[in-house]
């Protein structure tokens, strides 16, 4: 290509500069619609590993396979769960280190004069368990302390119930009666993120057995194991023993065994799904866009017809008047491309900003890797100049006699 | 023969067909023209001056007969091959200038080279002295727009040898300017056939401004008429 084909091509957009700007426009909405998609799907990708590797790397999660028992009624309707006995054959296999179940029921709780229906875990308050506990997530403290091994009538509120669940916020002291029985606050849990787990309440595991007549019914099992590295042999090891105890065959299990990694795993599909249907969406945008370019190259093509029969006339040959309408068709997607690529990354500044704002913290990092710069570059150029074909060949084609009577 | 003549059309034909119409815009026409002559074409108008034009600046191919030019016959050749041979051995000089009206003198005065991919150095070089020979040293910079008519076709005179060729073609070169203007542009022209010997043919209705060639062919309904001798020698 030829430096003064490119100026061929920039004088006629800047000659009928409206005409281009809409032609761009056209690309710039999906260049810059894919880019921000691109960036902010693999930022938000980044944080879901970052925060895996900070927190979940180790944990298991055990559940019955026919889903939570959290209540007399559930565990009725579902013949699988999980008993204390499979806490100790857990406990016993290689790896592992620490193990605690976890119950849970939907049960009232009021406060003060208000009473609603709030999901009330119970985990071990072991010492080995409270060590465990502050790296998860939703179990950690921001106020007041941890469950103890000597606490029995004792909650910790999840943060949204604290603050705005009930007319009047919960304080560290204050008494929470959850099916008649009052419970004083010891803790408030930190803003994990999740709003089912910000309205809970934890109280003891034998106070809940207590109350709530679990028996045998252990519920979910957490489980962390020694070293992360191996946590995939230490699962499989789990599943094992579990089959052999439960007396069932591999794929007839009555319990499901998740890893973090796996959960992880699950959440990103789902999420890479929906990123790619709003990506082949925002393509269709791009379609659109190189089909305004061939109108304006086929519409460019009939304005210059003359032009063209005085360059065939001074010695153009078809391939020259071929790379001429070419080059503007690709200058057309090149410029539009650069400008979509500035407004999307713009786009995917402004979501982190307004994400940190609304949360507090920063939870999605736009990136913009250089194959993702480059790649949106050459498939707009690329728009372009598929798009200036057809116009162009129509050119080159001109005969230059007609052309030149134009 | 070859040698003699630059341009050789034996028994020309061009036929277009309009609707179920044969229409002979070329009827057997037949002309030489001498290297390093001044030969005019006159004829009213319809009288195949253009289709003439047309066929000796390899633009167009005949229908039927032979046109050799610097002795290669190209009646027959490719649109590609056409085009290579016009930006080597041809320049055009046209009626309304023709000029690319976004670039400036200069660059149009390079477009032609660039076509014969010359480097940007000697083009540049090309340019300005060829903008120098037809007084516009000082227009180089300047859109067509910004010209008057007389200095766009100075222009295009210099665009037309930009690549050196043997043989300048003009279709009526003053039919836009005032007649002290075209004078100005026919010495020009003149000046190009004495000074660099070039082959000019000039195809002109007016008859003032053919006596300046050194012949002068007639056309009618696309045949020569007669043969006259021009001002000069």
């Amino acid at each position: 290509m030829r430096a003064e084909y490119i100026k061929i091509a920039f004088n006629n957009i800047l000659k009928r500069r409206l005409r281009s700007w809409l032609t761009m426009i056209g690309i710039f909405i999906g260049i810059s619609a894919v880019v921000a998609l691109i960036s902010l799907g693999q930022g938000a990708q980044a944080a879901i590993d970052e925060e895996f590797a900070k927190s979940g790397a180790d944990r298991i999660v055990i559940q019955p396979a026919g889903g939570f028992s959290t209540s007399p009624i559930s565990v009725e309707m579902t013949s699988e769960k999980l008993v204390e006995r499979d806490i100790e054959i857990v406990k016993g296999v290689r790896g592992v280190d620490v193990v605690t179940p976890m119950r849970s029921k939907i049960a009232r709780v009021k406060f003060k004069d208000e009473t609603k229906g709030l999901f009330i875990i119970a985990i071990s308050t072991d010492k080995d368990v409270l060590q465990r506990v502050e790296t998860v997530d939703f179990l950690r403290v921001e106020k007041g302390r941890q469950l103890t091994p000597q606490d029995q009538y004792k909650a910790i509120a999840g943060k949204a119930l604290a603050d705005d669940l009930f007319e009047r916020s919960v304080a560290i002291g204050d008494k929470l009666i959850i099916d008649e029985v009052e419970f004083e606050v010891v803790g408030i849990q930190k803003d994990s993120g999740n709003p089912g787990q910000n309205a809970m309440v934890r109280i003891p595991t034998d106070t809940a057995k207590e109350l709530f007549e679990f028996g045998d019914d252990i519920g979910t099992m957490m489980v962390w194991v020694k070293d992360a590295k191996n946590i995939d042999d230490v699962a499989d090891r789990i599943a094992r023993v579990l089959r052999k105890e439960h007396d069932v065959e591999v794929g007839q299990e009555d319990f499901t065994i998740q890893t973090a990694s796996q959960i992880v795993e699950g959440f990103k599909q789902i999420f890479g799904a929906v990123t790619a249907v709003l990506i082949g969406i925002a393509f269709i945008s791009l379609i659109v866009g190189g089909i305004g370019i061939m109108n304006t190259m086929y519409t460019s093509v009939l304005e210059r017809t003359k032009e063209i029969g005085i360059m065939k006339a001074i010695g153009a040959r078809n391939s020259d008047v071929l790379q001429i309408f070419l080059t503007e068709a690709g200058v057309l997607g090149f410029v539009g491309g650069l400008i979509g690529l500035a407004i999307g990354a713009g786009i995917s500044k402004l979501v982190e900003f307004a994400i940190g704002v609304q949360y507090g913290i920063s939870l999605i990092k736009a990136v913009f890797p250089t194959s993702l710069l480059v790649g949106a570059m050459v498939f707009s150029v690329g728009v372009g100049i598929l798009s200036g074909a057809l116009p162009a060949l129509q050119a080159a084609k001109m005969n230059p006699v007609d052309a030149l009577r134009k | 023969m070859s040698k003699k003549y630059i341009i050789e059309l034996s028994n020309v034909w061009k036929t277009y067909t309009i609707g179920k119409v044969d229409v002979h815009a070329l009827r057997g026409l037949t002309l030489n023209v001498k290297r390093g002559e001044f030969l005019a074409v006159m004829g009213p108008s319809g009288s195949g001056k253009s289709t003439a034009m047309n066929m000796i600046g390899s633009l167009d191919i005949p229908t039927k007969g032979v046109i050799k030019l610097d002795g290669q016959d190209i009646s027959k050749l490719h649109e590609s091959d056409l085009a290579q041979i016009r930006g080597q051995k041809i320049g055009f000089i046209f009626q309304k200038f023709n000029l690319l009206p976004t670039f400036t003198a200069k660059e149009n005065i390079m477009l032609p080279m660039t076509f014969q991919k010359m480097s940007q150095e000697e083009k540049l070089k090309r340019a300005e002295n060829l903008l120098s020979l037809v007084g516009l040293g000082d227009r180089m910079n300047h859109l067509p727009s910004e010209l008057s008519g007389g200095q766009q076709q100075r222009v295009a005179i210099a665009r037309a040898l930009a690549n050196n060729p043997e043989v300048v073609l003009a279709d009526e070169p003053t039919g836009n300017l005032d007649t002290k203007t075209g004078n100005i542009v026919m010495q020009y022209l003149k000046k190009l056939h004495k000074t660099q010997g070039k082959t000019i043919v000039l195809v002109t209705h007016d008859s003032d401004i053919a006596r300046e060639a050194q012949r002068i062919e007639r056309l009618r309904d696309g045949a020569l008429v007669n043969t006259k001798r021009g001002n000069k020698k």
